[in-house]
């Protein structure tokens, strides 16, 4: 064990982001919000595997920095996304989201390389704040949805802070390392971590509140929150085969309410949900394959879904407008907008020569050398389902479709100079995945451009872009998704899907019904006897102020008696 | 620490302590203009910490109590003054919170207080401040009375100096409350005179043990500890013996409730300690009582009813008045579970909390100052104003909310520890969930004061003068920085549990 004096990668982003305010000068904030990810970024890559730095606290020896190939995959793509986000949003002229959003991404850097539970958890809870500033920070719009969001990770953080003090408790040791659901304490950590990554029943945090950050801010949100909880899963739950339903799961609710949203970035948003459904999936079934396919599908889906929210920004950033009905015909004044939010739907959607391609087959190639039959069926769909909502709908209704009308002109260059770099990623990787695979934790004898693969891939893509453009008039017509889904599944899902869709919606638009009225019913009960005339908020009569002294006197005599 | 020489005032230093204040207070009467009274008191309040400190490096090297008679009268005689590290440990809490907010006292007090009557305050600042102390210091159950009598006629007189006309109901109030609470517990110590015939704390934990062996002596003895548990919960604010806080707390002048809020309880709590483990806890075995089990009801009921009230409060004076009782109730758990983890844990929480609402008082004064209101209303949109004040408002809140990185995340770990080693998972879950009504209310008053429009009186409000914001800061900074350099609490804190542990049968 060497502990060589080194500086932690995620203290050089937080303190980035914490001096951010001092720097007045724009070309100096300029410098700092590049120079720091890369640095950062240099000494993950450079630091050797082991444990580089030890702290005391608590009683306990914490493990503040340690690496290793898992820790070392996330951690670089948290530095190139920060680096990315900061020189896209070097226009941004909020302060306080640029820190945010800095500090945030070097919590998430910190969970990475964090070596022990109560380092991980630290970082857990700063990433958590400063994600909530991020939201916030975009003004009236966002507060609402900030303070739902804070309330949901408040409650995942107490979930994984009791879970954690119970496993010290228990076991003695803060080491994190890959743990089964075999005690309560674990089962609390486990549902903390589900918390952050999106799973039912509160995937809806996500589309819930990311969109309401400004158009800079959702680019960030994008990278960290789910992806830093795909990768505690990773390395606490490989292999935990209740992963593989929720996973599932979250696939097709992305899908499903994809489909039917207006919203372009909504849409991005309930993307995020699906795709790390996949990876959830792949940790779920556990082999050395699937947690590799995981690990990597993690790492492009952090570019391209960057990439993808970029170009949303960008539109939003140039228009002001949001939703797809009063987008349309952006071609003609943002040609390179459009060409990069292409390539990242070519991606998203697995498209051959692309990231997606060469991560999300491994996961789907790891269901069936396990013969897992259904697993693979519903991946398989739902990969169509992906192209159908992110890689076509996505471009068309924003830069196709009907002509609304809006001239606006590229953004600046500094937003397209951070395009260009992810789309680079998407189109590099996909092209010469070798980097990539010598990065995962386990060897990769994995071969992505096999004709099967290619083929597979490309018929699925082809039909499904053909079923989206023949019945492209009742989907926009309606925006019923009957008509999608009864082409991914054939009648007999046909009902099950109507069903299902009736069936969900009724039950949140019940269950939110019942919370609602609920919680108001408490806050009237604890109102009336907490608020500023209730027995508990209004002043006593010295009376009887004595008198209840007097009966804990009586009752505190009288049981020592007993 | 040690590195400070007192030359032949060393061996001294415990009488020091109380007497340097006690004369201070004397003298300052002497002084009309409130700025002289306002300089000597400032002098004499930096000087104690450096003493206390001085102490607790003796304690923490030596590892044995330092042992003062006063008069050379050794102890069943005379009156003793005892420093373990427990007594060491809360003289800096009180000495530092008393000295830091001082630099903060002057224009606060001049813009609330008639000229007059300033001089008047300051005296009975020292004078609360001296009784504070001497209960820690002293090792004499009647000599804690009466520190504990001077201290509370000195805060009635603090109270009452409130601007606003109920600070005179209020003071009242507490006069009569704090008066039944010295009562009861003198007429507990009275009795353990009876029994024992000894004042001095440890002589009366030697003799009680034979004593009640003696059937007759022991429904005495039993008595006793049920006047001197309600009588010391009363100064310290247990449920359901609180009500007197929130108005004194919310009505009186705004650097005395900082004060107050960071040092009063915290003594009592002191006292409640040293009578139950290093007393009643020697002598009898205190979980075959119904105490502890009393203990915990009253403390949970705390810290949930008294955070409910906190959330619909619209004065945010009384707002946090409302939470330092249920923080009470965190501190007063930690004892009740009496295992070693949850002892530190409370411990650590006496320092950790007077820091962070010693913040929280302390912003909410400059807001006073500003604006003369603390009501959400007029307080709504004033962040934007104020940034700096309620910058460090809402780091002290985080604090507050026991949120990682902050000092409050440390009390609550160790108690959250502590309830898990006394095998109950169900108290973990409470600490908890209390914690997150604290993020409601802590939350409410954020949204108040940084979201919300401006209100009339925060739209013409300037940022505080650097007189506030210097010691304000430092209290936030203080939090955020026991949040990761546990030395001075938990340490200190751990040690001292493990010597009141120890002791116990």
């Amino acid at each position: 064990m060497t502990t060589s004096l080194i500086i932690p990668p995620a203290l050089i982003l937080i303190c980035a982001g914490l001096t951010l305010p001092l720097f007045a000068l724009v070309r100096l904030r300029w410098l700092v919000l590049l120079a720091s990810p890369l640095a950062a970024l240099w000494i993950v890559l450079t630091l050797p595997d082991g444990i580089h730095l030890n702290g005391s606290f608590l009683g306990q020896t914490l493990v503040l920095v340690k690496i290793d190939a898992l820790a070392r995959v996330f951690a670089s793509v948290f530095a190139i996304m920060a680096f990315a986000g900061g020189l896209f949003a070097l226009n941004q002229k909020s302060t306080l989201e640029l820190s945010a959003a800095f500090v945030y991404a070097g919590s998430a850097i910190g969970v990475a390389m964090a070596g022990d539970l109560i380092t991980m958890f630290i970082y857990w809870e700063i990433m958590a704040i400063g994600s909530t500033l991020v939201i916030l920070s975009s003004g009236r719009r966002g507060q609402g949805a900030g303070l739902r969001y804070a309330a949901i990770h408040m409650l995942g953080g107490v979930l994984l802070m009791a879970g954690v003090a119970g496993e010290i408790a228990a076991t003695g040791s803060v080491a994190f390392t890959a743990m089964d659901l075999s005690t309560i304490p674990r089962m609390l950590i486990f549902a903390g971590f589900l918390v952050n990554v999106g799973a039912p029943p509160l995937s809806a945090w996500l589309a819930d509140a990311y969109p309401e950050a400004s158009w800079s801010g959702m680019v960030f949100l994008s990278a960290f929150t789910t992806k830093t909880a795909v990768y505690v899963l990773l390395r606490g739950f490989p292999g935990t085969e209740i992963l593989i339903p929720i996973g599932l799961f979250m696939v097709f609710y992305g899908i499903i309410f994809a489909i039917l949203e207006n919203d372009m970035r909504r849409i991005l948003a309930y993307s995020i949900v699906n795709q790390v459904g996949f990876m959830v999936t792949g940790i779920g079934i556990g082999t050395e394959m699937a947690l590799n396919g995981a690990a990597a599908h993690a790492f492009t889906h952090i570019i391209y879904k960057a990439l993808l929210l970029m170009s949303a920004g960008s539109v939003l950033y140039m228009t002001g407008k949001r939703k797809c009905t009063d987008l349309g015909g952006l071609f003609r004044t943002m040609p390179l907008t459009c060409a990069f939010g292409i390539v990242g739907a070519l991606a998203i959607s697995s498209f051959p020569a692309t990231s997606g391609f060469i991560s999300k087959s491994m996961i789907s190639d790891a269901a069936g050398s396990e013969h897992l039959v259904i697993v693979w069926f519903a991946l398989a769909a739902a990969s169509a389902g992906v192209f159908l909502h992110a890689g076509i709908k996505f471009p068309w209704f924003v830069f196709f479709q009907k002509d609304s009308g809006l001239r606006p002109p590229e953004p600046p260059w500094n937003m397209l100079a951070s395009m260009a770099l992810m789309a680079f990623f998407c189109i590099g990787l996909g092209l010469y995945p070798k980097p990539l695979y010598d990065m995962l934790p386990y060897p990769v004898d994995f071969v992505p451009y096999t004709g099967a693969h290619v083929v597979y891939q490309l018929q699925l893509l082809l039909f499904s872009g053909l079923a989206f453009f023949l019945m492209l008039g009742l989907l926009k017509r309606t925006m019923t998704i009957t008509l999608d889904v009864d082409w991914l599944w054939r009648r007999p899902g046909h009902a099950l899907a109507s069903f299902l869709d009736r069936f969900g919606v009724y039950t949140w638009e019940w269950f939110a019904d019942a919370v609602v009225r609920g919680a108001t019913g408490v806050r009237k009960a604890l109102y009336q006897h907490h608020g500023p005339k209730g027995l508990f908020g209004r002043t006593w009569p010295t009376g009887t102020m004595a008198f209840w002294t007097t009966v804990t006197l009586g009752a505190v005599v009288i049981l020592s008696y007993l | 620490m040690s590195s400070l020489s007192w030359g032949t005032a060393e061996p001294h230093l415990p009488i020091l302590l109380v007497v340097v204040p006690l004369f201070g207070a004397l003298l300052v009467t002497f002084l009309r203009r409130g700025i002289l009274a306002w300089a000597l008191t400032l002098a004499v309040t930096f000087v104690l910490p450096l003493i206390a400190i001085s102490l607790l490096a003796k304690v923490l090297q030596t590892g044995q109590p330092i042992i003062y008679e006063i008069g050379n009268w050794p102890a069943p005689i005379g009156i003793v003054y005892k420093v373990d590290q427990l007594a060491a440990y809360v003289l800096c809490v009180i000495s530092m919170i008393g000295a830091v907010i001082m630099p903060f006292a002057r224009r606060s007090i001049a813009a609330e207080i008639q000229e007059p009557a300033q001089s008047w305050y300051y005296a009975m600042y020292l004078l609360c401040l001296t009784g504070l102390l001497g209960i820690v210091i002293t090792g004499d159950a009647f000599n804690a009375f009466v520190f504990l009598e001077i201290s509370s006629l000195a805060t009635y007189v603090l109270i009452a100096l409130g601007r606003h006309r109920r600070a005179l109901l209020s003071a009242y109030q507490y006069l009569i409350m704090g008066t039944i609470g010295a009562t009861l517990y003198i007429i507990g110590v009275g009795l353990l005179y009876v029994v024992t015939g000894t004042l001095n704390f440890d002589d009366i934990a030697t003799r009680l043990g034979p004593a009640i062996a003696d059937p007759g002596y022991r429904n005495a003895v039993l008595t006793a500890l049920g006047f001197i548990f309600v009588g010391v919960s009363l100064k310290l604010a247990l449920f359901p013996m609180h009500v007197w806080l929130p108005n004194a707390y919310a009505y009186a002048p705004s650097v005395a409730t900082a004060f107050l809020a960071g040092t009063a309880t915290k003594a009592a709590i002191y006292l409640f300690i040293r009578v139950i483990f290093s007393v009643f806890g020697i002598a009898l075995a205190i979980d075959s009582l119904p105490i502890p089990l009393v203990l915990i009801i009253l403390s949970i009921a705390a810290m949930f009813l008294a955070s409910f009230s906190a959330v619909f409060e619209e004065n945010a004076k009384r707002m946090l008045a409302y939470s330092s009782i249920a923080q009470v109730g965190y501190i007063m758990l930690g004892i009740a579970l009496a295992n070693e983890a949850s002892l530190t844990g409370s411990l650590a929480h006496i320092a950790n909390h007077a820091v962070m609402k010693t913040a929280l008082f302390l912003a909410l004064g400059a807001v006073f100052y500003r604006i003369g209101s603390v009501m959400y209303d007029d307080m709504a949109g004033i962040g934007r104003k104020m940034p700096l004040t309620m910058g460090a408002f809402a780091v002290a809140g985080i604090g507050l909310m026991g949120t990682p990185g902050t000092a409050g995340f440390i009390s609550k770990w160790y108690l959250g520890i502590g309830a898990i080693d006394a095998g109950h998972y169900s108290i973990v879950f409470m600490i908890v969930a209390s914690s997150l009504i604290s993020v409601i209310y802590i939350g409410r008053i954020t949204e108040v004061v940084w979201f919300r429009a401006p209100s009339e009186s925060a739209k013409t409000a300037k940022e505080a003068p650097l007189s506030m914001l210097i010691p304000l800061w430092l209290l936030a900074g203080a939090t955020v920085y026991l949040g990761f350099d546990t030395q001075a609490t938990v340490d200190v804190s751990a040690k001292a549990a493990e010597v009141l542990l120890g002791g116990i049968r």
